[in-house]
Order: C-alpha cells, then structure tokens, then sequence
C-alpha cells in the first residue's frame, strides 16, 4: 500500500521533484519516472510562479495531470501518453497531448480545453460542465456521460474516431460529437449500444448514421438540419484546426442529430405515497 | 368507477365549540386540507398528521386522530399493503415515500445495554471531573515517534502525530442533506450549529450556496454520483470531501430531485438548469473497482490541496469487505449509513426491503478492520437512525469513532416524521423549496434547537462515560465489553461480538 512504504519507488516512479528548466513564460519539465504527486506540484509551482506554458516531456502514464487547476491564458503540453484522470476539475487551462490519453479525461471539468492528438480510453468528460475535449482518434466506452450544461457553461466534445458503449448515456447538457473518421477500428460500427441511453438534455450529433437499436429509448434520431449544421459548423472548424484535418471533408457526410424526447424522462414513473 | 380505493388514514377533528374561527390551520397547513367556510373545514384525505396546524391553534382544538375504519382482521394483509397494492393499480407507478425504514425489524440498540461501574472501580463525576468528548475523524499513524526533550523525558518527534484530521468538539455530525432536498434555511441552521458545537454539517450532494461560505469550515462537501456544484471552487472550499457511494435509505439506486424542486437558487447551487430533474445515477460511472475508488479519492486530494477525503456507503452484505476495500483505496474515514437512514425521496420497496442495521455494520466493518490491522488508517462514522445520546454511545461501544444524526437533526427543526419529504409541500418549511413555507425556520433559532440537542446529547454521552468509570470518549470506542445483550440470539451476539447480559 503507498501509505506504507517509505520514500523510494512507487508503482514504478520516483517520488521526487522533477528538473524544471524556465525559459520566459515558458517552463519545461522532465516527467521521466516522476510520481504523479510531485509531477503534478511541479505544475502548479510553475503556474503560480506566473508560467504560462508549461511543457512535459516523456510523460508516461502519470494521473491527474491538470486536475483541479484554476488558471486562465495557461497552456500545459504533455508529451508522451497522459494517465488517467487528465484535466479533472480543471477550470480553464489549456492542455495539448502530443500522444494517447488514458480514462478520465476532462471528468467533471468546469472550463478550458483538452486536445488529444491520438486516442483515448474510457470515462471521457463525466459530469463535464463546461469547456471542450478534442480528441483525435477512437474512445473507449462510457464517454460524455451525464455531461451537463448551467447557464453560459456548455461542455463540448468531439471524437475523431470510433467509440464504444453508453456514449452520451444520461447526458443532461452540452453537445457530443463523434466523427468515426481517424479510426483504427474502420471495419466495426462507428459507435457502440446504448448511446444516449437516460439522456435528458443536450445534443449528440454522430457523423454518418446510427441503428435505433443502438440508442436509449429517452432519444429521438433525425438527420442533422441545416440549422443543425451552422451550429456546428464554428465548433467542428475549431476542432479542425487543433487537430490539423479539414473541415469540408469533416462535413461531407450528413450527420445524424440524437436528442431527448423529454427533460424529465422519469417524471412519471412515481406514485407518491 | 370509485377514483380511489383508498381512504383517508386520518380523521381532523375540530371542536367547533372552541373554534376561534382564525384560520391559522387553513393557513399553516402546507398540504390543503382546510377550507374556509365560515369556519375550517377538514378534507381528511389530504391530512399527513405532521401536526403544523395542532401546534398553532391558538385554541387547541384540533385533534388528529387514526382512521377508525375497519378492515376485515388479516395478519397477512395489513391495512399497508392493501393500499400498496391498490395505490400501483391506480398509478401503476413505483411507490415513493421518504423518512427512514419504519418496518418492525428488530431494533438492535434496544437489545443492548452498557455497563457502569459498581464497588471495585470508581465511577467519575462528569459535573466536577474533565470528561474529554474531542474526536479526531482522520488517518491515524501507524506507530508515533519521540525524541528526547533534554531535560529527561519524552516530546513527539518533528512531523510525527496526527496530521490532516478533522477536529470534532463531540463525536456527533449532521448527516449529508442536500440544499433541494431540504431548504437553505435548513442548510444555514445546520451550518451556524455545526460551527457553534464545534462539529461538521455536510452539504450532501446539493452544491454549497454561497450563503453557507462563512461556516465552510464547518461543511463537508459531497461528490455524488451527479457531481451536481462540484467545481474545483467547491472542493477548496469544504473542511474535507465526501465521496457518496450509497444512502442507507436507498443503497444501489440512484436519485432524482424532481424539476420541481429545481428553482432559481437551487439550479444555481446545483449548477443545472431550473426545472429539469437532477438525475443522479446509480454508481458513479467513473468507479468501477476498488482502484477506480481510490483514483477518485486521490484526485479529489490533488484537486484540494489534500484535504481529508472520506466515502460515504450503505451498510449492505458484505459491508466489512467494502470499507476494507474503502479504507485500503486510501479514504480518509467510512461513512456506514444503515437501513434505518432516512431519505428525502425514496422508492419504497427499497427504503423498506434493502441493507442491513447499522449496529451489525459497525460492528462487523470494526473487527475486519482490527483483523487486518488497518484500524488506524481510517475513521468509522456511523448513521442510519441515531435516535438518541444512548444509541451514540452503544454505536461508539460497538467501534465506530463518530456518528452522524439526520432525522434527529430535523426533529429539532420541527419534523414530526410525516415520511412526506418527497411531496415537496412540508408544513414545517423543512423539506421543501416554497417560500411562503421554507420563510417558516429562522436559520438562527433552528441553530438554537440543533445546538441544544446535541449540548444534551453530549452532556449524557458524559454521564454514560462517568459511570463507566472512563473519562475520554476514546476509551469507549470498540469497547465491547461494556456492552451486554439482552434477547439476541447467540449467532447476533457472535456477529456484534457482544457477551449476553450475566456473562
């Protein structure tokens, strides 16, 4: 148990501070064995110390990177592969992964920006409130999860690629956005079952089609009308331009919009005694 | 067709002699049942004998009484069940109710007694001798290192002691209730007592409005399965954080603030938008395993400057493995809600039907525990119906370091059990978002009632301890000995590892 063991090695990582070299706004740090705890005090040092970029080299799974971070005009780039939990809580940093991401990223984050540059596991922006998650490439199951919007604060996601199981599921705000097009995973179906499954808010636009047998039975299925496009058009542009692809043939396949029968889809289920 | 078969299950008598013809019942009665023509007059159908109007009759004389109508004798099915099942087959819908499990399951407490001191150990007088009721809720170290003061004895080494715990006056908390469930008046009152008791009220999974930000030293913050107001703002703000897993009213399920219950104030502290149900799922969906539990746990550390993070579940089966489990990811306390807890909105097959009593989950959580030598590295606090400073003691007698009171706490608020939370209409002005009723708790005299009962609590947790001959709370903790049973049988007293009353 990490509580017992005495300084030394940790899950495989060091517990020690990392080298941190400054140079202007900019802070670059060697994440190289660093455990996550010292790793990610090392961040937010150079944050407070008025940084604002912040570069880790050779990550290689380490948690909670941006977690709970409150900083405007910040930008942390992660090279290497980002361990789970990245960017929880975070409250307005931008984050940029040059590699895979793990679980967890953007779970409950209240504002700022993530942009993956390659895939990423499971749990993706649960409960997220606020801000956006670009991803790259595929996503695992359960991603957007109970993703909520609260007055100017609407979350926003878009997967480049494929994903897995209760996408969207009891997604009560925000916009959910698959494209099926970076994918390592071509030949399977460009989304799992159970998506939007308990949605009662908010919007998921998938782009090429989807079975109704796939979705939630709270969800209704239409093709994406214009009016549903211009709307998304700003959003997938500045997708497109973090992750470098283009946006007409992002918008050359029609999209198919889910969204909610109800805000309230179990508003009758109750008889009250 | 009749548009129920149920009748009304109370009968409003009014004595019309005495009647001032006021209309203060008409007026104080949140659920509609008097008319006023000439005089008030009772619709008995909507009575939920909370008493509000008997309390405020100027003339005393309105009296609530049972419904004497009879029901051809059947010990098999009651009078409840019968109306269970012409309720779903009006409605077809699942029944809710809310308050704790009222079904006559054997009250554990009240088999147990506890010990005092008799000829061969002297009893302490609490009034004239310290009697110490502090309570640290936190990790323990594993051993404590000392150094030498250099004049021949002994001091804590540098670094070593108790680090990171949250400092109770008396081992008694207000339970998780959410700003929704209950009104902000209710939330002050608890608040203002938690800081005067020197204790801890806990926001439940509601967000904290910003009213409560003055006591935020005295709130616990909950992260539930909805992360409703969960923002790093919220995090920083709590004494310690609290990760919801279950409620012993309703383990397993997960919740919903109906929409409308959502109003301005609460879609704010909620953060969500007014009128659409607040859906809490049933696990969180980023706690899978022991190992997701403790990724939670350690990233609420990272995101709060590593404050004290406990996990609140419901007392269940194999609740001793589960807190192993909790205590091994790392949290910092187990909150063991039993099958007794009450709840603001529950289904009631499931408030009535599932989890297991508190007294059996405290005791099992403790030894499991002790046996794996763990003990210190998290606190127990237990909750799920403590109904009095005896149930505090024999709780804390059984193992647990702290208990937490929710129903009792309202009680002092003026709850009389009505089990109409869910209705959203309590006369009381406690569980409800109505402002011409939530107006009715000023937050100062609730803080008054709650610090009251709980000074009393605490004043005879003293007098039990002073006649067990021990002076600090702590020394009652787990101490089994000093309880005996009186009508369990042997395989309950092995599970409480409690001896029967004469051995």
């Amino acid at each position: 148990m990490p509580r017992q063991m005495a300084p030394g090695v940790t899950e495989g990582y060091i517990k020690v501070a990392p080298t941190a070299v400054r140079d202007g706004d900019t802070v670059t740090i060697d994440a190289a064995g660093i455990y996550y705890r010292q790793l990610n005090e090392a961040v937010r040092n150079a944050i407070a110390d008025g940084a604002t970029k912040v570069v880790l080299k050779n990550v290689n799974g380490q948690r909670y990177i941006g977690t709970g971070v409150k900083a405007k005009g910040v930008t942390i780039e992660v090279h290497g592969t980002a361990g789970n939990d990245m960017a929880m809580f975070m409250d307005g940093p931008t984050i940029e992964v040059f590699g895979a991401a793990q679980d967890g990223v953007g779970n409950t984050m209240n504002a700022g920006k993530v942009i993956v540059h390659g895939d990423a596991g499971d749990v993706l922006g649960y409960g997220m409130r606020g801000g956006a998650v670009y991803v790259k490439g595929d996503v695992g199951y359960r991603v957007g999860i109970h993703m909520k919007a609260y007055e100017s604060l609407v979350p926003i996601m878009v997967c480049g690629g494929n994903a897995r199981d209760f996408f969207g599921e009891y997604m009560a705000g925000g916009i959910l956005v698959l494209l099926g097009m970076n994918t390592q995973f071509a030949e399977q179906p460009l989304v799992g079952s159970f998506v939007g499954a308990g949605m009662h808010g908010g919007v998921i636009y998938l782009r090429g089609t989807v079975e109704p047998w796939q979705c939630g039975k709270e969800v209704g299925i239409t093709e994406a009308t214009d009016e549903d496009i211009a709307a998304l058009k700003p959003i997938l542009a500045d997708y497109c331009e973090a992750q470098g692809m283009d946006l007409a043939e992002v918008l050359s396949v029609p999209f198919t919009k889910l969204a909610p029968f109800s805000h309230r889809p179990y508003g009758k289920m109750y008889a009250p005694m | 067709m009749p548009t129920s078969f149920i009748q009304p299950e109370f009968k409003v008598k009014i004595d019309y002699d005495k009647c001032h013809k006021c209309g203060r019942c008409v007026q104080q009665c949140g659920w509609g049942v008097y008319n006023f023509n000439e005089r008030p007059i009772p619709d008995d159908a909507k009575c939920r004998a909370c008493h509000r109007c008997v309390t405020y009759c100027p003339a005393h004389c309105i009296s609530i009484e049972k419904s004497q109508l009879a029901y051809r004798e059947n010990d098999n099915w009651s009078a409840a069940a019968r109306k269970a099942v012409w309720r779903q087959a009006e409605t077809g819908g699942v029944l809710l109710t809310s308050m704790g499990n009222p079904m006559p399951y054997t009250r554990i407490f009240d088999h147990l007694v506890l010990d005092a001191c008799q000829v061969t150990n002297p009893s302490i007088d609490p009034l004239r001798e310290p009697m110490e009721l502090r309570t640290f809720i936190g990790h323990k170290p594993d051993s404590v290192g000392v150094e030498s003061d250099g004049e021949g004895g002994y001091r804590l080494a540098e670094g070593e002691g108790i680090k990171n715990n949250l400092k109770l006056d008396t081992p008694i908390l207000f339970s998780p209730m959410s700003y929704g469930s209950v009104s902000l008046n209710v939330h002050k009152s608890l608040a203002m007592a938690a800081q005067r008791l020197g204790t801890f009220m806990n926001t439940g999974e509601g967000g904290l409005h910003a009213d409560l930000y003055p006591y935020q030293d005295n709130v616990i913050v909950q992260v539930a399965s909805g992360r409703f107001g969960v923002n790093p703002d919220y995090l920083s703000r709590g004494a310690a954080i609290e990760i919801k897993i279950g409620q012993g009213a309703k383990p397993g399920i997960g919740g919903h603030l109906p929409g409308e219950k959502i109003n301005k104030e609460v879609s704010g502290t909620r953060m969500i938008p007014q009128g659409t149900d607040a859906i809490s799922p049933a696990p969180h969906h980023d706690i899978y395993s022991i190992e997701d539990l403790r990724q939670l746990i350690y990233a609420l550390k990272e995101a709060s400057g590593y404050k004290p993070v406990g996990v609140k579940i419901a007392a269940v089966h194999n609740v001793a493995a589960i807190a192993s489990g909790i205590v091994r990811a790392g949290a910092d306390y187990v909150y063991l809600d039993g099958f007794k807890g009450g709840t603001g909105a529950a289904p009631q097959v499931i408030r009535d039907h599932i989890g297991i009593p508190i007294e059996i989950a405290i005791a099992a959580v403790d030894q499991r525990l002790r046996d794996e030598g763990i003990r210190n590295w998290a606190s127990v606090i237990a909750a799920g119906s403590i109904r009095s400073s005896a149930d505090v003691a024999k709780a804390i007698a059984l193992g647990a370091d702290a208990v937490a009171i929710g129903s009792a706490s309202l009680m002092a608020l003026g709850c009389h059990l009505c089990q109409s939370c869910h209705t959203g209409s309590c006369s009381w002005g406690i569980t409800t978002q109505k402002p011409e009723l939530t107006r009715r708790i000023d937050p100062e005299w609730g803080a008054q009632q709650l610090t009251n009962l709980v000074h009393a609590w605490s004043h005879e947790l003293q007098e039990i301890l002073g006649a067990l001959g021990v002076n600090a709370v702590e020394s009652l903790r787990g101490s089994r000995e000093r309880l005996r049973s009186i009508g369990l049988d042997e395989q309950m007293n092995k599970v409480l590892g409690v001896k029967p009353a004469g051995m």
